[in-house]
């Protein structure tokens, strides 16, 4: 790799990308040729590497619609001037917005522009014999000069079995009578950095794979229900172009227990501990049932997919009866968790009692009260489990035709009768001879993320070999090295020996010193500037 | 030991350090406060000539290395030097012990990341002196290190507890063990651009890279450059590997190996601040302070990672423990 600047060396080495900007030439194909060199000089891949990070910044300030599409209404609802705006100009979409993607294409069109001629700068320059000695060798920055015994073929031979032992590509020759030596090494500088260059496109390309072929859904499984992967069991489910969601590998399972512990000393207390499900897995409907365990890292795979267990809650069950003792509702429902102790809230939509029944319900696994707050729980595990349930009676809405969430309950028209504590196993007789809702009991839910990215193994792969080639990059120099042998004044010879260093940082004084001792000089040289 | 004996050792062996690093500080900086003036006598062997000597010749110019001339203020420095040892072998004992305590990487929470990350940047400065004299750069590194673990025991302090779920995976000391070591190296390299901005300021005043004044000890500018790029080169290829297994545990963990969640946007801005660092070290116009600033600018984001993010944002990563 040589570019323009690399100045530690008099001869300029390579002729580099080129950095000052020329002119646009008048004419069509100059002015387009003009624009590509633009493109792919240094000098852009500098300022769109900067676009790139400026252009992240608000993916991490405002509130994203990939994670979070709820506390992105909510923004926009709190902003109604600047909140459409910046949605229209997606900036809530950042990492899938036009000027986001405007600017890593452009880079990485300046990439492939850059590393394509460049490669083939490469195989020529590690297939040419290092150029022939300078005249004047002590000239350069790091040299030496001795007296020695050898002739000169001698000299030159050892000279020669030295550097290829260590590595170097050696090429001899003579000029004017004087025999010399021209030597190179650490053309995998060069190397490296082409392939970590490339393995950044692969990179690219891998991500492109797993958003094209790849999905990723969630659903809440409650304990002791199961789950089987076709697209209407998901709650939410988002594919790549390439996708047929009626082509789900068919694997399903049930979740047999959910185990979950908390701190409860002093610090941290209430953080998690535990996280475990135990569930009961077929890969395809006919196979044998297997059971496993999933764990927060320790996912379960399935047929290239694999399930990660990312939350969890409890779900309440509830048994209501009307008037005259007949169960009209009888099933759990998942309570969603809005603080760390899992003070959570959740409905209970009974359709079928005369008139419908709705619930709204405040959940408080270790319930306190205070006047300001009112009710909240103060530990995440079920140490005093307490309900508080407002009880509607009216039309649920379900009929309407709007689709409905199972999280809300549209009160609109809808009375309040009542509100009430309750504990597990607690029975309230409802007013106004409505019937009776039971506490029957609470269990866990588990919140799964299921996905599938075939190109994750590829972008591994690719990592891993991005980061080989920028260290040999980073760590090899690339130097040259020149041992000429003159008749000395007394009848040896003389010897001289410098160097070059093709890249910053690179010192080759310690090359100089290393082969002068090898042919028997003395090793005084001095160091490079740098 | 008992678990409250363990915690008390740690604990107490983190205010020993800071207590020497206090002292090295005051080290430094009173080496730094004696002779400022460079003395002008600098002894140097025959100058660029070809020496004859008994049919050998030897080609020599003045020597050029980081060191400065010794002057009065080396003592000083010196001790700072030892001090700064110290006060590393405290740390270090601090770190050990806490992970006893917790019986786990000590790395946890915010309170541990920040032990463990000023024990980098020691570490860094340390392992670089070995091989250069550093003893100009002990004030701007024990400076910012004191800094961060007063923050540390006071604001960010917490009790030793067991690790949240996700954190349990042995990515998480791999992830962290690298990005410690690069935090102490960005550091190093923000500390040496900084040097380098002042001191190249100070070089374009007097008009001479030999300059007078406070700046007199430090390398140059350029050497400053230099040394940057250095460290850089070592810190880079290592963050690139500290995302990429953030990465590999993030699929392992959530199901995906790259979200744009806050603390991986931000770890993604730094690591293209310093890929663009890289490239402006050779690009002409942009090799000298305009590559300082942004070596600076990505010891900026880098922090904004750490502190921002931990404390502020909405992230999967909250693990502040605060
Ligand atoms: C995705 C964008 C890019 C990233 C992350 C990136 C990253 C890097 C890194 C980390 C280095 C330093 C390692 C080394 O010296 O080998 C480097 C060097 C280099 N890059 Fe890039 N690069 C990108 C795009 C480009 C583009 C578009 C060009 C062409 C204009 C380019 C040209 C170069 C050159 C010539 C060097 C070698 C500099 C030297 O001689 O030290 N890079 N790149």
């Amino acid at each position: 790799m040589t570019t323009d600047s690399t100045t530690t060396t008099p001869e300029p080495v390579g002729a580099g990308m080129g950095d000052e900007p020329p002119l646009p030439p008048l004419g069509t194909t100059g002015l387009l040729r003009w624009l590509w060199r633009q493109l792919t000089s240094m000098r852009t891949a500098l300022i769109l590497l900067f676009l790139l990070a400026l252009a992240s910044v608000p993916g991490s300030v405002l509130p994203q619609r990939g994670a979070n599409p709820q506390r992105v209404s909510e923004w926009i609802t709190n902003n109604p001037t600047m909140g459409p705006i910046l949605d229209r100009l997606g900036f809530f979409d950042v990492f899938a917005s036009p000027w986001f993607a405007a600017v890593y294409l452009l880079l990485f069109i300046s990439l492939i522009g850059c590393v394509l001629p460049r490669i083939g700068q490469h195989w020529k320059a590690m297939r040419t014999p290092p150029p022939a000695a300078p005249r004047r060798l002590l000239r350069l920055p790091a040299a030496t000069e001795f007296a020695s015994e050898d002739s000169a073929d001698a000299a030159l031979a050892s000279a020669q079995a030295w550097l290829r032992s260590h590595r170097w590509r050696v090429r001899r020759g003579e000029t004017d009578g004087t025999p010399w030596l021209a030597a190179e090494t650490g053309y995998l500088r060069e190397t490296g950095n082409l392939v970590f260059h490339l393995s950044l496109i692969i990179i690219l390309v891998a991500v492109a794979v797993g958003g094209l072929f790849g999905w990723k859904g969630n659903v809440i499984v409650r304990e002791g229900t199961g789950f089987s992967n076709t697209l209407t069991q998901y709650d939410a489910w988002g594919g790549g172009r390439m996708v047929d969601p009626a082509q789900l590998a068919p694997f399903s399972f049930t979740l047999d227990d959910f185990k979950v512990d908390f701190e409860r000393g002093e610090a941290q207390r209430g953080a998690p501990r535990l996280f475990e499900a135990d569930v009961t897995y077929r890969p395809t409907p006919g196979a044998p049932a297997q059971p496993t365990t999933i764990e927060v890292n320790h996912p379960l795979d399935v047929d290239g997919a694999r399930v990660f267990l990312i939350g969890h809650g409890y779900a309440l069950h509830f048994i209501v009866r009307d008037s005259t003792g007949n169960v009209v509702y009888d099933d759990t429902s998942v309570f969603l968790p809005r603080d760390s102790n899992l003070t959570s809230n959740g409905v209970v939509k009974v359709p079928d009692s005369d008139p419908p029944l709705g619930f709204n319900g405040l959940f408080l696994p270790t319930a306190a009260m205070d006047a300001t707050r009112g009710g909240f729980s103060t530990f995440p595990a079920l140490d005093n489990p307490e309900v508080l349930l407002a009880a509607f009676r009216g039309d649920l809405g379900l009929d309407s035709g709007v689709p409905q969430s199972v999280y809300t309950l549209d009160t609109s028209r809808m009375n309040k009768i009542g509100l009430e504590a309750m504990r597990p196993g607690d029975i309230w007789q409802l007013p106004n001879d409505s019937g009776s809702i039971e506490f029957a009991g609470v269990d866990r839910w588990a919140s799964l993320q299921i996905a599938y990215d075939p190109g994750k193994e590829l972008a591994l792969l690719a990592a891993v070999i991005a980061i080989s080639g920028l260290t040999l990059s980073l760590f090899i120099r690339r130097r040259r090295i020149w041992v000429k042998v003159l008749d000395g004044p007394e009848g040896g010879t003389l010897v001289q020996i410098a160097a070059l260093a093709k890249a910053e940082g690179a010192d080759p004084s310690d090359d100089v010193s290393a082969l002068a001792e090898h042919l028997g000089g003395t090793a005084a040289t001095e160091r490079s500037e740098p | 030991m008992t678990s409250i004996q363990l915690a008390q050792a740690s604990n107490a062996l983190v205010y020993a350090s800071m207590f020497t690093l206090t002292l090295a500080m005051i080290f430094f900086a009173a080496s730094f406060a004696s002779g400022r003036r460079r003395p002008v006598a600098q002894s140097v062997p025959a100058a660029a000539a070809v020496e004859g000597s008994g049919g050998t010749a030897v080609l020599t110019r003045p020597p050029v290395t980081d060191e400065p001339p010794m002057e009065p203020g080396r003592r000083a420095a010196n001790i700072g030097m030892s001090l700064t040892w110290l006060a590393f072998l405290l740390l270090l004992g601090g770190v050990i012990l806490r992970g006893l305590w917790a019986g786990r990487a000590p790395w946890g929470n915010m309170y541990e990341f920040s032990i463990t990350g000023a024990l980098g940047v020691l570490a860094v400065f340390l392992g670089v002196s070995v091989k250069r004299d550093l003893r100009w750069l002990g004030l701007f590194v024990t400076i910012p290190t004191l800094l961060w673990l007063g923050l540390a025991v006071t604001v960010l302090y917490t009790e030793a507890a067991q690790l949240v779920p996700a954190l349990k995976s042995y990515w998480l000391v791999i992830h962290v063990s690298a990005a410690i070591i690069c935090f102490g190296g960005f550091t190093f390299a923000a500390a040496t651009s900084a040097l380098s901005l002042i001191r190249g300021r100070i070089e374009r005043r007097q008009g001479t890279t030999d300059v007078t004044g406070w700046t007199s000890r430090m390398p140059s500018s350029e050497r400053l450059q230099a040394l940057t790029n250095r460290v850089v080169a070592f810190a880079f290829p290592l963050w690139t590997f500290a995302v990429v297994a953030g990465a590999i545990w993030a699929e392992n963990a959530w199901g995906r190996y790259w979200g744009w969640d806050p603390k991986e946007t931000w770890a993604f801005i730094t690591w293209v601040i310093f890929a663009a660092y890289l490239h402006a070290r050779s690009t002409a116009g942009w090799r000298g302070s305009r590559a300082s600033w942004i070596a600076l600018a990505g010891w900026v984001a880098f922090n904004i990672n750490y502190f921002g993010v931990n404390i502020f944002a909405n992230s999967l990563h909250s693990y502040s423990g605060m």
